[in-house]
């Protein structure tokens, strides 16, 4: 039966003009897209399915690595004081056309400006469209952080900053910062149908939107067009699949190549099939547990660390993530740049933890530990976790209540300064630069918000605020390493695990390759 | 009959404005900020908090709140959903149509399935037909949808490969939507083989949710008949000497169908509730995923627009049952 469907549908797609169905890649998704428009959203879901296909940035992520490229600028230059940043645009970049929409000029910098201006700009008409919330934007600190972006000519873009910021350039890489067509925008306005900016994309990627069936299938055709390297498959559909275990058995059956987030437990029976490939790797997050430190006995740093030595990670990877993480040392992951090989782990020693505590003249200690109510890659399920914990200190005699909120009211509640227990969280990646987990999850700034153990540590900040004023990364990297020897010393969290990502398919797929950043990116994927 | 269905339809109107208010409750009772579950680990600013509070309508008071809903509900406006920003009627409508198709199919499977079952039980009652059929409800009625699903798609799509293992229809067929329904649509689109494709995707799925009614009926088709089968006027159709097919078939099956047909209007419920489960499973894109996703976002406006369309497509239904039951049985709406 299957080989009649597939010989059925050759034959169609012959018949519709498009090449045979060897030339369309299948990826099983696990969700549906929220929408096409990027900077509305944060979700990977979301960024899988626009930013990657779709749309292009002004700069771009080597595929399988955090190092940036150019991308829609073929240069750029940073002034001495660092707050100017001048991109020159790549000229002869043409947008998608679609049934609403065909463009009559290249891509230029009123593009660029627009698709900055209207995120941060109340008053540009597509700054309330779609109930634009722009979550990515003012979370990157963009609103702070760009005082103006003036139009130098057609192809160069200005941005003034109002400060020195090394990592600016990879955020013109992220998903919020694609690039999207102003002249389209403006046809939309006029039309009276803005939302189509977000429901018919239109972007210069190497994909062009063709359809999108809610919760069932999202199909795109190659970009015949592309400035950079074309796509290699003619066809890309997302069949949106929520069941992992389906998604395993649709990759087995034939009718997709690509799965991504394989249930772990199935992982082992994946590496032992013949006809499917497996690939993994960490992935860019950290999951930790956050003492207050701002709350007696957890003020010391002693006492910190000598309950970090009680914490058997091993059984934590083994057990939560049923083998697919890795012991975290570090505040930050492995792949990241900067990452801190030389430091020394806490490792698992109940009596050193017992003796330490001692010596810290702490005895009868109870505490709580936070879990979270929610699954993440980081942390697969909080409460297990929460338990072996709970286990581990009973060991040393420290006594542990788990407590738990709905999701919603637990990351409200955990900004506490004044919280009571230590807080089981997380962090993944945005950018791929060390700032962003640093700054953003130990400096003083973040105290009250995501630096949730309200630990300031006067050394630490000033490395890392140091670092991010250095355009160079190589001076950049050492004090970051600097910080860590602080971060570890000091020891705010116990740090748990890093997750290690797998990707699923079917042998045929040509040059998958892992996006540290999390994406799923088939621009360079082919069929053999 | 017209003043039974005028009679029926006036109860329609508290139960719509008591399903309105508890879809509006509902949703708001659990605990979870929609804004900070939106923002997740990266949080956002105060001022942040508010603008987005303001837009959403959160800082008015909760009877406000509430008015605008109504109000915007009699015009026919459920609002637009938080997450995707489209409006909630447009997304329901384009997703239900899955959802009945696949809800229907899963009802005639049962009802084919279950009415003979129930009535062959019956009539051999106490013998191992009864037995076998009755032990075989019970294993249906309390098997987990989620495992039932699993094990028919690694047998019949992973070991025998004779049925797809999710989605609506093969990725090769592609046509724009006419009806909604993929049955029609791909009978539509003259594309050779789509139809048996829309057919074969739609199997497991619908045995999957049947299964539970099928059970329910078949149980309830056989109690039915056997309270109908020791009436007086059976053993005097049998006594007269009228074949066993024309008495089970005509006198008692006909009359043993009113608690039945209950069963199955109650069973829409029971559907779309199994559709939830089945529909995550077989990735099949209606409105029962649709809905649980739009709780863990505590996407108010899905929710509850979602929660009333619901509710209203199931008084329809039983308005429906109750207006069989009259032409079933003239006594019922003489009275």
């Amino acid at each position: 039966m299957s080989f009649k469907h597939t010989l059925a549908g050759s034959v169609l797609l012959a018949a519709m003009g498009m090449s045979a169905s060897a030339q369309s890649l299948v990826y099983c998704s696990e969700g549906s897209p929220e929408g096409f428009d990027p900077a509305l959203y944060t979700s990977g879901t979301t960024f899988d399915a626009s930013s990657h296909p779709i749309y292009d940035h002004l700069a771009e992520f080597k595929v399988g690595t955090t190092e940036v490229e150019p991308g829609l600028a073929e240069s750029w230059e940073i002034s001495e004081d660092g707050k100017t940043v001048t991109f020159k645009l790549r000229e002869g970049v043409q947008f998608h056309s679609n049934d609403l929409f065909t463009p009559t000029r290249d891509m230029n910098a009123d593009d660029v400006i627009f698709s900055f201006d209207r995120q941060g700009n109340p008053d540009n008409p597509y700054n309330s469209y779609s109930g634009g919330t722009w979550e990515y934007y003012g979370g990157m600190s963009m609103p702070e952080l760009i005082e103006s972006i003036e139009k130098v000519d057609d192809y160069t873009v200005r941005f003034n900053l109002t400060r020195p910021e090394a990592p600016f350039i990879a955020n013109m890489a992220m998903d919020f910062a694609s690039i999207l067509s102003k002249e389209y925008a403006d046809a939309m306005l006029e039309a009276g149908t803005p939302e189509m900016l977000n429901q018919k994309p239109i972007g210069t990627g190497p994909f062009k939107f063709q359809d999108y069936q809610k919760d069932a299938v999202i199909r795109y055709v190659r970009n015949d067009d592309y400035y950079g390297d074309k796509a290699r498959v003619q066809n890309l559909i997302f069949a949106i699949t929520p069941d992992a275990s389906v998604r395993y058995q649709k990759v087995q059956a034939g009718e997709c190549h690509v799965m991504a987030y394989p249930n772990p437990a199935d992982i082992q029976a994946m590496k032992d099939a013949e006809d499917i490939v497996v690939m993994e790797q960490e992935g860019l997050n950290v999951g930790y547990l956050a003492y207050n430190t701002k709350v007696e006995p957890f003020d010391d740093p002693k006492v910190r660390k000598a309950l970090n030595h009680a914490i058997d990670k091993q059984a934590i990877i083994d057990v939560v993530f049923q083998g697919s993480g890795q012991i975290a040392k570090n505040p930050i992951p492995p792949t990241m740049w900067s990452y801190n090989e030389a430091i020394e782990d806490d490792n698992y020693d109940p009596e050193k933890a017992k003796q330490m505590l001692e010596e810290a003249g702490v005895s009868d200690l109870s505490m709580k530990i936070w879990a979270m109510p929610v699954q993440r890659p980081y942390n697969p399920n909080a409460r297990r976790m929460a338990e072996l914990i709970q286990a581990d200190m009973a060991e040393i005699g420290v006594d542990v209540e788990i407590v738990s909120y709905e999701w919603g009211e637990y990351l409200e509640r955990s900004k506490a300064e004044d919280r009571d227990g230590a807080v089981l969280l997380g962090w993944t990646g945005d950018n791929g630069d060390p700032d962003n987990f640093l700054a953003v999850l130990l400096s003083c700034d973040a105290v009250g918000g995501s630096n949730r153990a309200m630990w300031c540590n006067e050394e630490f900040d000033e490395l890392v605020n140091k670092a991010k004023t250095l355009s160079s990364q190589e001076e950049r990297a050492e004090l970051y390493k600097q910080a860590q020897e602080v971060f570890k010393d000091q020891a705010p969290w116990a740090t748990i695990a890093h997750s290690v990502v797998y990707m699923t398919m079917r042998p045929e797929v040509d040059n998958y390759v892992v996006h540290p950043l999390g994406g799923h990116i088939f621009n360079q994927v082919g069929l053999k | 009959m017209l003043n039974y269905v005028l009679s029926r339809l006036l109860t329609f109107i508290p139960t719509f404005l008591g399903v309105t208010l508890i879809s509006f409750s509902f949703i708001r009772a659990l605990p979870g900020d929609p804004i900070v579950v939106m923002a997740g680990e990266r949080g956002l600013s105060d001022e942040r908090y508010a603008e987005l509070s303001k837009q959403y309508g959160f800082d008015q008071p909760i009877y406000v709140q509430f008015w605008d809903y109504f109000t915007g509900v009699l015009q026919g406006d459920l609002g637009t959903s938080f997450v995707t920003k489209r409006p909630v009627f447009d997304e329901f409508f384009a997703l239900f149509p899955a959802t009945l198709e696949l809800s229907i199919c899963a009802m005639i499977f049962a009802v084919v399935l279950g009415l003979p079952a129930g009535v062959i039980a019956a009539v051999n009652r106490g013998k191992f037909f009864d037995r076998a059929l009755m032990s075989t409800a019970l294993v249906g009625y309390s098997m987990p949808i989620f495992w039932w699903a699993l094990l028919l798609i690694i047998v019949f799509s992973g070991n025998l490969g004779w049925t797809p293992v999710s989605g609506r229809i093969s990725l090769m067929y592609y046509f724009p939507d006419a009806t909604g329904f993929m049955l029609i649509d791909s009978l539509m689109s003259g594309q050779q083989g789509a139809f048996s494709s829309a057919l074969l995707h739609l199997l497991l799925p619908a045995i999957v949710l049947g299964t539970i009614p099928l059970a329910v009926i078949a149980r309830q088709t056989r109690s039915a008949m056997l309270e109908v089968l020791g009436e007086d006027y059976i053993r005097t159709a049998r006594a007269k000497g009228m074949s066993p097919a024309r008495i089970n078939g005509i006198h008692a099956l006909r009359n043993a169908m009113i608690p039945v047909i209950t069963v199955i209007g109650l069973s829409v419920g029971t559907l779309l509730a199994g559709a939830i489960l089945t529909e995550t499973i077989f990735s099949w894109p209606g409105i029962g995923k649709w809905m649980v996703d739009s709780i863990f976002r505590r996407d108010y406006p899905v929710v509850q627009g979602g929660l009333l369309l619901i509710a209203v497509m199931v008084m329809v239904v039983n308005l429906t049952v109750d207006m069989l039951y009259g032409i079933i049985n003239p006594k019922i709406r003489k009275r």
